[in-house]
C-alpha cells in the first residue's frame, strides 16, 4: 500500500476540465430531445371558451384527453365540417369512446383508476349535441370525472 | 502590429476551458426555468352515474329547485323568468343563501338544487358560460361562509374543514337530457 502513495502522490497534474462543458451540452441535447411537448397533432380546431372557477390538473398520467371541434381545413374533405371528436391522434365518433377510455385505463395501475380524470377540449362554438352524445357514453363507461377545459378569464 | 504578437501570443495560446462549464449549466438552468409545459385546467364537474330512468325532479319540493334553462339561442330562462348570464351568480347566491328567508327560496343550502337543461342546439360557450357562473356562486358563498367561520379563505382551510363546509353547501346540478328544437352544428 505504501509504496503506491511513494512512487505517484506528489505530483499529480489537475484533472482536464476542458471536457466538462462536452458533457453538460450532452445532457442538455438529451433532455432536449427527450422532452415530449405534445402527443399528437390536432386534426381538429379548438378553442376553449373562458372560465373563471377553474381547477389545475395536477397528474397528468391520470388524464384522458378528448378534443371536440370542426375539423381542419385540410381534413375537410375526408371529415366534413360537422363538429368531430379526436381520440389520441384518431378523428372519431362518440361511438369510440368506450374503447379508447378501457385502452387508457390499462395503462394506469389499478388501484389509481378511479382517479382517472377525462378533460374534455371543446371549441367554443360547437353545439351541445355532439357533447351530449359524448357525456353519454362517458356514463355509460363510468367515467364520472370529467373537466370541461378552459382558459383563465379575468376577473370583471 | 507584428510587434504584438510576438510579445504575446506564443505565451498564452490556450484559452481556459474551465468556465464553459458554467456557462452551459447557466443555459441550461435557464430553460429550465422559463420553459412552460402546457397545463391544462378547467371546470372540474363529476356526472351522475348512468341509469336508464330519468330523475324525477317533479317530486321535489319546488323552492328548493333551481331550474336554469338555455335554449337554442342561447337565452336563458332561470325559475321562469328571462336572464342574462351575467345576472345569474348574484341571482343563484341569492336563491341558495335565501339571507332574507323567502318562502320562494331555498328553505336551506343543503336542500337546493340546481336543475340545468339546455338544447342540442346551445352554443358551448354559453353551457360553460352558465355552469362556470354557477359554480362560481357556490364557490362564493361557501368562501363566505369559511371567512365567516374560520376567518380565511375556503382553500387556505385544511381537508377536514373543507369537508364540513362543503357538506353544508353542496353543489349538486342534476342535467336533464337536453331538448332537440336547435340546429345542430
Amino acid at each position: 500500500m505504501g509504496k503506491f502513495n511513494e512512487g505517484k502522490g506528489k505530483e499529480m497534474p489537475a484533472v482536464s476540465t476542458a471536457s466538462l462543458p462536452d458533457i453538460i451540452f450532452m445532457l442538455l441535447f438529451f433532455f432536449m430531445v427527450t422532452t415530449v411537448l405534445r402527443e399528437n397533432t390536432l386534426k381538429v380546431d379548438v378553442v376553449t371558451p373562458k372560465a373563471t372557477e377553474l381547477t389545475k390538473l395536477i397528474h397528468k398520467t391520470l388524464v384522458n384527453t378528448i378534443h371536440v371541434g370542426k375539423p381542419k381545413e385540410n381534413y375537410q374533405d375526408i371529415y366534413g365540417t360537422a363538429p368531430m371528436l379526436q381520440l389520441g391522434d384518431k378523428v372519431s365518433s362518440p361511438r369510440d369512446i368506450p374503447l379508447f377510455l378501457e385502452n387508457f385505463k390499462t395503462k394506469v395501475p389499478e388501484k389509481k383508476r378511479g382517479l382517472i380524470i377525462s378533460s374534455l377540449k371543446v371549441d367554443g362554438d360547437v353545439t351541445m349535441g355532439i357533447l351530449q352524445d359524448i357525456k353519454t357514453k362517458l356514463r355509460q363507461s363510468s367515467q364520472l370525472k370529467i373537466n370541461y377545459s378552459a382558459k383563465t378569464q379575468e376577473q370583471k | 502590429m507584428l510587434k504584438k504578437k510576438g510579445s504575446k501570443g506564443r505565451q498564452s495560446n490556450e484559452i481556459n476551458a474551465g468556465s464553459m462549464a458554467d456557462i452551459a449549466f447557466l443555459l441550461l438552468i435557464f430553460f429550465l426555468v422559463t420553459t412552460q409545459i402546457a397545463e391544462d385546467k378547467g371546470v372540474l364537474t363529476v356526472l351522475p352515474p348512468w341509469s336508464d330512468d330519468e330523475p324525477d325532479i317533479t317530486k321535489l319540493n319546488e323552492r328548493n329547485v333551481y331550474a336554469v334553462l338555455v335554449n337554442a339561442n342561447n337565452d336563458l330562462l332561470v325559475r321562469n323568468e328571462p336572464m342574462s348570464a351575467r345576472d345569474l351568480r348574484k341571482n343563484a347566491k341569492e336563491f341558495i343563501s335565501n339571507p332574507e328567508n323567502r318562502p320562494d327560496y331555498a328553505e336551506k343550502p343543503e336542500k337546493a338544487i340546481i336543475s340545468l337543461k339546455n338544447d342540442r342546439g346551445t352554443k358551448y360557450e354559453t353551457y360553460i358560460e352558465v355552469l362556470n357562473e354557477l359554480k362560481g356562486a357556490y364557490n362564493e358563498l361557501r368562501n363566505e361562509m369559511s371567512e365567516r367561520t374560520h376567518g380565511k379563505p375556503y382553500e387556505f382551510l385544511d381537508k377536514a374543514k373543507q369537508r364540513v363546509i362543503r357538506n353544508k353547501i353542496p353543489l349538486i346540478i342534476s342535467e336533464a337530457e337536453p331538448t332537440a328544437f336547435g340546429e345542430e352544428g
